[in-house]
């Protein structure tokens, strides 16, 4: 089993220079990418890191500001992802872009079904369909329906539509995520097996034990840019994920003592989560959140961390474990039954899940209170201006105007907005998802500032937070969550970054294929 | 519902394998295997019940009877495939079907005439195609739209019925050819050709598999490099290709033009076409399957006549069944969506 | 001056200024109001009188539609409305009686009440998509109502149902009237309540509003609930304007009338935020279009040709890629042919 990743071969794919722009947001800058055939290359980088969009110039998707892009030997210009699937690259998306309601032979061959006098040849069509399944070592029965499948075969049956397509290069986005064990192994085997008949293969996953097992290179990516390209086995795990995450200017120290204040854990916890987990979501865990704690949660994207805390706030269902709020057994199957606990969440898409983008900056402010008072007692005129200039100011949001749309202000403003919304509840217990992600420093200070203030003042906060700085300058304690599963608690007392990058990157895992 | 079919089939598969393969195979004919499980439910009980129900003629006057069904139901299968829908077949029948005969009342010739027709329903499912792919605009009020042009320029033709004289015309319906006591006239087996054609051309060819990928997942069938877009144009002209086929075959039927027909036909082709094993989420059902709803709905007329009870009582069971074969649907989906 | 033209209703209203103008123009008894026999005359009089039902129906679309709904059942539930009230009379001993003719009425909106109920179970409890849930209604509803009116079109002498839609009170004909305060009291549900804005925030963002805490199931119910009392009275208002429950003609097409005069009201099918004023613009339109077409001597059963054209206008205008179409020649006029990477990048993106 041959290494190409070691010999000196010809990149297949070389992306020199890019850059793309975006109002607002320069998404990629001057990054450069090269594939060689017959290797397994993984590329990183947390969210807005720059990856799907590097993808999406590759596939066509986006055009680009500036740089070239060569595929095998002459440099291309992607109009439509039809020319990239002409230019010999595939690729496989997490959500398996098939047509669930067509037989697995159709699915393989759509658009390529061999011809007789009368139309489509069906039996030529499963025949060939077969074939190029068998090569890739699967015996399924092509006339059964797509749909009779799991999302695995699924997965793998899109791989050998690529191969129909005669491709030369892979693109693997995020195939692992709705996997257990068994199937990884069972792609992981397809994927060698397609490296080693010289296909280029392009990985993405924010599995980091999956990502050593398979890759022979990896290039991480962090705020647009390229951090590094390195051969698998020349990149410590640690390394990694500082490159990934990084370090940012600290301009915070005051909130350092933060951590260290010492918590109260003898009485009745705020929160306690037991056994609470949710099938082929998250693991079953624990988690008990004491009056006027931060509790940090820290882990990779794709750890488990909004799939937990969701669960803990009723917006989906927990299979699994029981839930006490101030010592007594709660049902917590919708929102309305965590809000009438005092538990608030702030989720991490606040676009799609937490700003109602054509009401005010008023009405958005109010929305908790009044969805808790139902739709008979409106929240008088008087008491919204008090409750939104009150919060408007002490958040420090901008532009200072009640009556904008809220679907107007920055990420950070909308922010804010979200946390005064939850905040003028009243809430026990606070879960803050990323609250300061894809925001400008100036509004991640203040924020990170209020919510110090605010658990002093004896408010329970979890906070998730892929910015490991953060977590430790608020957290008294820290979760760590890794593949789903709730893999340790540390006092922040006890910890430094390079620690909990290190427990992140090494602690509980299994044997190391490298 | 994972399926163990990723073992090699060399040894002999078993009964219980060889079910669960037929069911993984053809899943998508069950609710069309329903509906004829309904259907001869009915046949059975009013053959019971009347016994005179199923004789030659009365079978043979079932498929004449709604043959203008069939043929608006095939057109209506390739748009709701499309997870689309045409709320406009039954104006377009009434349009078409004056248009042809006061053209035949002002002497233009047949040969003239009855191109016209098919060309003035297909022109009306063109315009909501257009509006439907190229502007974005939701299909219930694309077709809409099309209901209340159909329906005014029926009115504009002529505000009153216009009797047919043309013996071309006429002979589509009045012609029987006869094998012992059964009867088909042209009109019947035009609507079976449309029928066959129809199922032909979803099962084998490109635009037919096209048709199928959209309704499945659009995204997916675009990414799949396949024309999304013509094919959703094209659903939308054959279904009013079919609607002027229809008004074609209906005024022979009456022998005349009428701007009145056809009001709330639309809603009576979906529900066969729904009660035939086409789900309205689109991407699965077949056109047999719709023939079959018609006859559901051909043989409750019957024997809603037969007993002397109000026709009223027809749009209230059609109602009935829509919704019951609506919540079997979505419930069917909703479990499907949860394991999968 | 330019927050006057960007308000929302600004439109609407110089659409339908303009259409009165245009019949002002071509009609010069049109804007002539007399007074006789205690009533008002003149064409804005009948323009008035005659919308009421719309008006009913499309307050009552407004609101489904801004939970992201629509209500194609309208008109099916005003025929079984209508039929239930003059059965109700025409089976009674004293059809002129003023009690006989509240029972009927009261029975009749408590029977559209639980069928929009029925509607709105279908959409937020088991999650059928609205069109297709109200279909349902839109085909069997007219069986119903056959039904109950034995298959025939039953006709009834009453002067106080008359009444309803012919009367007039203090010189304003009655239908009016009750229009008038739908429209007050549907108006004051939504804005003195939190009903309003809990229904915008449910139709542009269901997922944030649920996880606020809104109770989006019950507001949606409510607005299906709402459309069908609402179609229950126009139901009764037509029956008394013929005097008869005609199953089939009850509410014919009205739906698309008041989806039409809701979108040109400004309101989005999409959902989300809604205007009750821009409703009301939007069926004064819609029914001035109408006599306006009568008035030119198009035969009534013609006029669907027009508001077909008109409907495809509106969409046409309302279709966001006339938008970036509008957009890029207005850009192009302003700076430029554009560069080929950002011509790219528009078309890829």
């Amino acid at each position: 089993m041959t290494n190409l990743a070691d010999k000196d071969v010809p990149p297949i794919v070389q992306m020199s220079g890019i850059t793309i722009k975006f109002p607002g947001v320069l998404a990629l800058d001057n990054v450069d990418f090269s594939l060689r055939p017959g290797e397994v290359h993984s590329l990183m980088g947390e969210n807005g890191a720059g990856k799907s969009t590097l993808i999406k110039a590759l596939t066509g998707v986006y055009s680009i500001d500036s740089g070239t892009i060569v595929v095998g030997g002459s440099a291309r210009a992607f109009g439509t992802t039809a020319d990239a699937q002409a230019a010999g690259i595939s690729t496989v998306y997490q959500e398996v872009n098939l047509c669930a309601n067509l037989s697995v032979g159709e699915n393989v061959m759509l658009g390529h079904e061999p011809h007789g006098r009368f139309g489509v040849d069906w039996k030529r069509t499963h025949s060939e369909a077969a074939r190029y399944l068998a090569s890739l070592g699967l015996g399924i029965d092509t006339r059964s329906l797509l749909e009779s499948h799991s999302i695995a075969i699924q997965q793998l049956i899109a791989i050998s539509r690529a191969m129909v397509l005669d491709a030369k290069v892979l693109i693997l986005d995020e195939p692992t995520s709705s996997l257990d064990r068994g199937e990884v192994e069972q792609l992981f085997g397809i994927i060698r097996k397609l490296r080693d008949s010289g296909v280029a293969i392009l990985f993405v996953s924010h599995f980091l034990d999956q990502v050593y097992e398979i890759s022979d290179r990896i290039t991480v990516l962090r705020n647009g840019q390229l951090v590094g390209a390195h051969k698998a086995e020349d990149l410590p795990r640690d390394q990694l994920v500082t490159q990934m995450i990084g370090r940012e200017l600290d301009d915070l120290k005051s909130l350092s003592q933060a951590s260290a204040r010492v918590i109260d854990r003898s009485g009745e916890p705020v929160l306690r989560a037991s056994g609470v987990g949710r099938r082929g979501v998250v693991e079953p865990g624990d988690l008990a959140v004491f009056h006027g704690e931060v509790v940090g949660m820290a882990g990779l994207l794709g750890s488990g961390r909004t799939e937990m805390v969701r669960l803990f706030y009723g917006a989906d269902k927990a299979d699994s474990g029981t839930i006490h709020v101030g010592g007594k057994a709660v049902k917590m199957v919708a929102p309305r039954h965590a809000i009438d606990h005092g538990i608030a969440f702030s989720s991490e898409d606040r676009r799609a899940e937490g700003i109602v983008a054509d009401l005010t900056v008023a009405e958005n402010i109010v929305l908790g209170i009044q969805a808790r008072r139902g739709w008979l007692r409106k929240v008088s005129a008087v008491e919204e201006a008090a409750v939104v200039s009150e919060y408007m100011e002490a958040l420090g949001v901008r532009p200072a105007d009640p009556t904008m749309l809220a679907g107007n202000l920055s990420g950070g403003n909308q922010q804010k907005v979200l946390l005064a919304r939850w905040l003028a509840t009243s809430p026990e217990l606070l879960i803050l998802d990323e609250p300061t992600r894809g925001i400008d420093v100036g509004a991640k200070a203040d924020i990170q500032r209020k919510v110090a203030e605010l658990s002093e003042a004896g408010l329970s906060v979890i906070f998730i937070s892929s910015e490991l700085e953060e977590v430790l300058r608020l957290a008294q304690r820290v979760v760590v969550m890794r593949d789903r599963k709730n893999i340790g608690e540390l006092e922040s007392r006890d910890l430094d970054l390079d620690g909990l990058i290190d427990y992140i990157a090494h602690r509980g895992e299994g044997s190391v294929s490298r | 519902m994972t399926t163990m079919t990723e073992t090699t089939s060399a040894d002999k598969p078993s009964v219980a394998q060889g079910l669960s393969a037929f069911t993984t195979r053809h899943a998508s004919w069950l609710p069309t295997f329903a509906a004829v499980v309904i259907l001869v439910v009915l046949l059975a009980g009013a053959q019971i019940r009347f016994g005179n129900f199923i004789t030659p003629g009365n079978m043979s006057a079932l498929l004449l009877d709604n043959a203008f069904l069939m043929v608006l139901a095939v057109g209506m299968t390739f748009v709701i495939l499309t997870a689309g829908i045409d709320l406009s077949v039954g104006s377009v029948m009434a349009f078409t079907g004056i248009l042809g005969a006061s053209m035949l009342a002002s002497g233009v010739p047949t040969i003239v005439v009855i191109p016209t027709m098919l060309l003035s329903g297909a022109a009306i499912g063109l315009l909501i195609g257009v509006l439907v792919q190229y502007f974005n605009v939701q299909p219930f009020i694309a077709s809409l739209a099309g209901l209340f042009l159909g329906r005014g320029l029926a009115y504009v033709v002529s505000l009153s019925s216009i009797r047919v004289e043309d013996p071309a015309v006429l002979w589509l319906q009045g012609t029987r050819l006869r094998m012992g006591d059964w009867y088909i006239t042209p009109t019947g087996i035009l609507a079976l050709v449309v029928v066959i054609v129809g199922a032909l051309v979803l099962q084998f060819t490109r635009f037919g598999r096209t048709i199928y990928a959209v309704g499945g997942s659009e995204s997916s069938a675009r990414l799949m490099g396949l024309n999304v877009s013509r094919a959703k144009v094209l659903a939308y002209l054959i279904s009013g290709l079919c609607g002027g086929l229809a008004g074609l075959i209906l005024t022979a039927f009456s022998g005349a033009g009428y701007p009145r027909n056809g009001i709330g036909t639309e809603l009576d082709v979906i529900a066969v076409v729904v009660i035939g094993g086409t789900l309205l989420t689109g991407g699965r059902g077949y056109v047999l399957g719709s023939l079959i709803g018609v006859f559901v709905f051909g043989v409750i007329k019957a024997i809603i006549s037969f007993m002397g009870a109000e026709q009223s009582w027809m749009q209230i069971i059609v109602g009935a069944l829509l919704l019951l074969f609506i919540v079997v649907q979505r419930a069917i989906v909703s479990r499907t969506s949860r394991t999968g | 001056m330019m927050k006057l033209v960007r308000h929302r209703l600004f439109w609407p209203l110089m659409a339908l200024l303009a259409l009165l103008a245009v019949n002002i123009v071509a009609n010069p008894g049109f804007g002539r109001i007399t007074v006789r026999d205690g009533h008002m005359y003149g064409a804005l009089v009948d323009i008035l009188r005659q919308s009421a039902p719309l008006m009913l129906v499309a307050l009552g679309m407004t609101l489904v539609i801004a939970t992201r709904g629509i209500d194609l059942s309208v008109g099916a539930i005003m025929a079984v409305s209508g039929a239930v009230a003059l059965t109700i009379i025409d089976s009674s001993d004293h059809p002129g009686a003023m009690s006989t003719v509240l029972v009927a009425i009261i029975v009749a909106v408590l029977v559209s009440l639980v069928l929009g109920a029925w509607n709105g179970f279908l959409v937020s409890v088991l999650g059928i998509q609205p069109i297709v849930a109200t279909l349902v209604l839109m085909l069997a509803g007219r069986g119903v109502a056959l039904l109950i009116t034995g298959g025939r079109i039953t006709t009834v002498n009453s002067d106080p149902y008359k009444f309803v839609a012919s009367g007039y009170v203090f010189l304003i004909p009655f239908a009016f009237i009750i229009a008038l305060a739908a429209i007050a009291v549907i108006a004051l549900l939504e804005r003195r309540t939190a009903l309003g804005v809990l229904t915008e925030a449910v139709g542009i963002n269901p997922e944030a509003s649920r996880l606020a805490g809104v109770r989006s199931r019950g507001i949606v119910w409510g607005a299906y609930i709402a459309s069908g009392v609402m179609s229950g009275i126009a139901g009764v208002m037509y029956a008394s304007n013929i005097m008869a429950a005609d199953a089939n003609a009850a509410g014919y097409l009205i739906e698309l009338y008041a989806i039409l005069a809701v979108v040109l009201g400004g309101t989005s099918l999409m959902g989300g935020k809604f205007s009750i004023a821009g409703t009301v613009i939007g069926v004064f339109t819609v029914q001035t279009l109408g006599s306006t077409i009568l008035f030119l001597g198009v035969p009534s059963a013609q006029s669907p040709v027009f508001f077909a054209v008109v409907v495809i206008l509106v969409v046409l205008v309302q279709s966001s890629r006339v938008h970036r179409w509008g957009k890029s020649v207005s850009q192009r006029m302003r700076s430029g042919p554009k560069t080929p990477a950002e011509g790219a990048k528009e078309v890829a993106a």
